[in-house]
């Protein structure tokens, strides 16, 4: 494959909810995203994994990180160029917080018509709010055909893309015109480890205003120097945007309450009649000492 | 979303050690790389940086790819299909993890792609890898190769095989043969000069070959004809895409299963001459044998590691008569054992990569320009230091790996005996480490002459002047005292050994012993000094050192010059 396509990855800091304590939420009952440590949303490293997979196979290739949210998600668009990205963009500004996913979704497409892309990734959803709203409300936005729950890209075309989606009864091959937005699952192939010498020569990689918060350290002196460690920072004004439609401002989703569900029957589990699946349940009865 | 190096805060004491600043100076050569590398360190703190992230990285990757694969490892193992080994799913999949960690050449210079990095950070990775893995830490370690060719071979063949081995080309020492074991210098593969093809070609068999169908082989070989002793050996360069070799079979073994051993056939094979004919074992084994004691060392430590977490897991989790079994002192006993045992072999471990790297250092420097009186005075010094620590390392930290995984599986019970439980791989994994690379009699013989010549009680001399803290100074006390009795021990076997011959020998694994006890416990002691942590662990490995100094000195004043005929019996035997 020979075309070079310009990806951006969508990709969102969120507080690691898989390990949940009793002190992760305030008394107010919202997050409280100081007990939880900030994390790569999984599945957006399944996007980034295909969005670098693309990059290898159609050479010359670009992959970038746009990310929303506080200074600090500055650390994922590290860890993004550290496993193989080429840069990244964090869309920072007060007026984007509270957002929702119309909101979120509205800041994001103002950055995209900006940046430019072939092809948009993006994990499914995000753990903190499990919408999976953002992805294809982007794609409505920017009014790009999008291609959900995908698994792994078939084949890139002259102007095309063939995707494998992951449905709940089988699976589905769709050709989708670019540019397009995929959303990608977590059955997708896991995001490949950070490389050591590029987490060397990028480690300094910063943004303006983290280059700001510290000017004097080495950090900041060598993120100066260098342009390649250069991350984009974009506020509301960058992205030409109404900012009536921002944060919490243009969010029109309000939380009545919040309530805690508890499964009254035991989880269920559907097994197919494969030796992968019985190998999987043989072995988890084993590691449970049910059996032997 | 395991990381074997943030969950252990012994191996992260050892990156901080005080004589890092020299090691890294020596190794970044006051930083001028930084100019040509854009990922070469600016300073000493930005290089520390750097190898705490890259350390990280690797404990994440032994954490999250290696040890979940390791089970199915040892039940798959690898097999041969056409002549080439065939690697397990699970140690492909961690050869590729560790490539695109990027995690191939850690230590090589940065001209042919490498990491640059300071052996120690390569000791420390090796470590995890092991306690993820042993059998895949011999894959993944054998990169250690690469420094012999990095020392002794042709510019030409730092860049073919240096560049590659940065990429990810797997290594392969091809030394013991079916009847040249221990005694290398019956090594018999025949390496002939062919005018015709302007190439050495070798012929012949390799027997128990690690690896031995990796992409880059070093081969001990026989080139001069008519010779049979070491003297005839040289050291050749094999490329694997050549040709010309075949595997044979691949060993059916106790443990360590994930990692092939091969019964090699050479028949013409193409292979490049490494340094100077005649220097093969003399020179090049030596070194490469004195790098692989340390790796078997790290890999020794790993297990440790490794055999110590199965075992407090399960003493946490496993309840009788109505509580958890760590509360019987039965067991806490042999926990605490572990940990002191385990930290001891990792704290002689690291001092030891630290002698090596600062000699090395001096080496590779003097190779780029002469040295300056003192240096050449310091090379030296570190010289007979790492030669003698490494065989001690060797010795104490195997022997460890089996007593810690022998005690692992105890502590598990019966279940411990069942294939349920990761320890009784452990326990098989273990045995193997205090035979290969030299057998722990073989590191005694290499250890003694640092006893009777003084270099160790030396380094015991400037243990004892060091300053220790309150807590400590009872310790050191005890220590110098039993110091000078060790002193009486030595003196009274030479003093026999000179009319009884094998008097020595009989006794040399005792002295050894008995002074690589003290070493350890002043290491701790040193450790305790300056972190808390460590009070326990000196002052019960003070204990285990008083007495097996009680028992090893009470067995030798006992034992007069005649008692070599009790062992010489069993000669004549059978």
């Amino acid at each position: 494959m020979n075309k070079a396509l310009k990806i951006v990855v969508l990709a969102k800091q969120v507080p690691d909810t898989r390990n949940v304590g009793k002190d992760a939420m305030t008394a107010e009952g919202t997050v409280n995203r100081a007990a939880l440590p900030a994390i790569f949303n999984p599945e957006d490293l399944n996007a980034l994994e295909l969005a670098l997979r693309l990059k290898d196979e159609c050479v010359g290739s670009t992959v970038h990180i746009l990310s929303m949210g506080p200074m600090r998600a500055a650390d994922i668009i590290r860890d993004a160029i550290f496993r193989g990205a080429d840069g990244g963009y964090l869309l920072t500004d007060r007026k984007f917080a509270g957002a929702d996913t119309l909101a979120t979704s509205y800041a994001l497409s103002c950055a995209l018509r900006q940046i430019g892309a072939d092809v948009i990734v993006a994990g499914r959803q995000a753990i903190d709010g499990d919408t999976a709203q953002v992805g294809p409300q982007v794609a409505e936005k920017l009014g790009l055909p999008q291609v959900t729950y995908a698994e792994q890209v078939v084949q890139v075309k002259e102007s095309s893309i063939v995707v494998r989606r992951r449905l709940e009864r089988g699976v589905e091959v769709v050709e989708s015109p670019l540019p397009a937005v995929i959303t990608v699952n977590s059955s997708a192939a896991e995001v490949r480890p950070q490389n050591a010498l590029r987490m060397m020569k990028y480690k300094y990689a910063m943004t303006s205003s983290e280059i700001a918060a510290d000017v004097e350290s080495l950090s900041a002196k060598m993120a100066q120097k260098h342009d390649y460690l250069k991350i984009v920072e974009l506020t509301a004004v960058d992205i030409e945007c109404d900012e009536q439609q921002l944060g919490l401002l243009g969010s029109p989703t309000k939380v009545k309450k919040i309530e805690n569900v508890v499964f009254q029957s035991k989880e269920a589990k559907r097994l197919e009649a494969s030796d992968e699946d019985i190998n999987g349940l043989m072995v988890e009865l084993i590691a449970s000492h049910t059996l032997g | 979303m395991a990381n074997f190096f943030l969950d252990n805060k012994d191996l992260q004491y050892h990156l901080e050690h005080p004589l890092m600043r020299k090691i890294v100076e020596l190794k970044e050569r006051n930083f001028s790389e930084a100019k040509t590398y854009d990922y070469a360190p600016q300073d000493f703190e930005d290089a520390m940086d750097s190898y705490r992230r890259v350390m990280s990285l690797t404990g994440e990757v032994c954490g999250d790819v290696i040890a979940p694969n390791a089970e199915g490892v040892d039940h798959e193992g690898p097999r041969v299909v056409n002549d080439r080994v065939e690697y397990a799913s699970g140690t492909v999949e961690n050869i590729n993890a560790v490539n695109a960690a990027g995690l191939s050449g850690l230590t090589l210079p940065r001209r042919f792609g490498g990491l640059n990095f300071p052996l120690t950070c390569f000791v420390m990775a090796n470590e995890m890898v092991a306690r993820a893995d042993a059998s895949f830490e011999n894959i993944w370690g054998l990169q250690d190769c690469a420094e012999t060719l990095n020392e002794f071979a042709s510019e030409e063949q730092k860049q073919k095989f240096l560049t590659w081995v940065c990429n990810g080309a797997t290594c392969a020492m091809d030394l013991t043969e079916p009847d040249a074991g221990s005694d290398l210098g019956a090594v018999m593969l025949k390496a002939t000069w062919s005018e015709q093809k302007q190439t050495w070609l070798l012929n012949g068999v390799k027997r128990f070959i690690t690896n031995g169908d990796g992409d880059v082989s070093l081969v001990l070989a026989r080139s001069e004809e008519g010779t049979t002793d070491a003297r005839g050996l040289s050291m050749f360069v094999y490329d694997k895409r050549d040709g010309g070799m075949k595997v044979r079979r691949i060993e059916n073994k106790l443990g360590i299963k994930g990692s092939p051993t091969c019964e090699l056939v050479f028949t013409d094979a193409p292979a490049e001459l490494v340094g100077d004919r005649r220097m093969g074992l003399i020179k090049y084994v030596m070194s490469l044998m004195n790098a692989a004691r340390l790796g078997i060392g790290a890999q020794s430590v790993g297990l440790c590691e490794a055999a110590y977490r199965e075992a407090l897991k399960y003493a946490h989790e496993r309840r009788q008569f109505g509580k958890d079994i760590i509360q019987f002192p039965a067991i806490s006993e042999m926990l605490s054992n572990m940990r002191a045992r385990l930290h001891g072999a990792r704290a002689l471990l690291y001092e030891t990569s630290r002698f090596v790297e600062i000699y090395k250092q001096y080496t590779h420097i003097s190779h780029e320009r002469s040295l300056e009186a003192e240096e050449r005075q310091q090379m030296k010094y570190y010289n007979r230091l790492a030669d003698a620590f490494t065989p001690l390392v060797k010795l104490f930290a195997s022997e460890y790996a089996n007593s810690l995984a022998y005690d692992a599986i105890q502590i598990h019970g019966g279940s411990g005996f069942m294939k349920d439980y990761p320890c009784e791989r452990l326990y098989r994994d273990a045995r193997i480490m205090n035979i290969y690379e030299g057998t722990s009699q073989l590191q005694v013989v290499a250890a003694i002459n640092g006893v009777t010549k003084g270099t160790f009680v030396e380094h015991i001399a400037l243990y004892e002047s060091l300053s220790y803290s309150e807590q400590m100074q009872p310790i050191v006390e005890k220590l110098k005292a039993l110091r000078q009795r060790v002193e009486g021990m030595i003196e009274r076997v030479e003093t026999i050994n000179k009319e009884y011959p094998q008097y020595k020998d009989f006794h040399a694994r005792r002295l050894v012993e008995s002074v690589g006890h003290i070493i350890i416990t002043y290491l701790l002691a040193q450790q305790a000094s300056e972190v808390d942590d460590y009070n326990s662990d000196a002052k019960l490995f003070l204990k285990l050192t008083e007495a097996y100094i009680a028992s090893a000195e009470a067995y030798i004043n006992s034992s007069e010059g005649e008692d070599v005929s009790l062992i010489s019996e069993v000669q004549e035997q059978y």
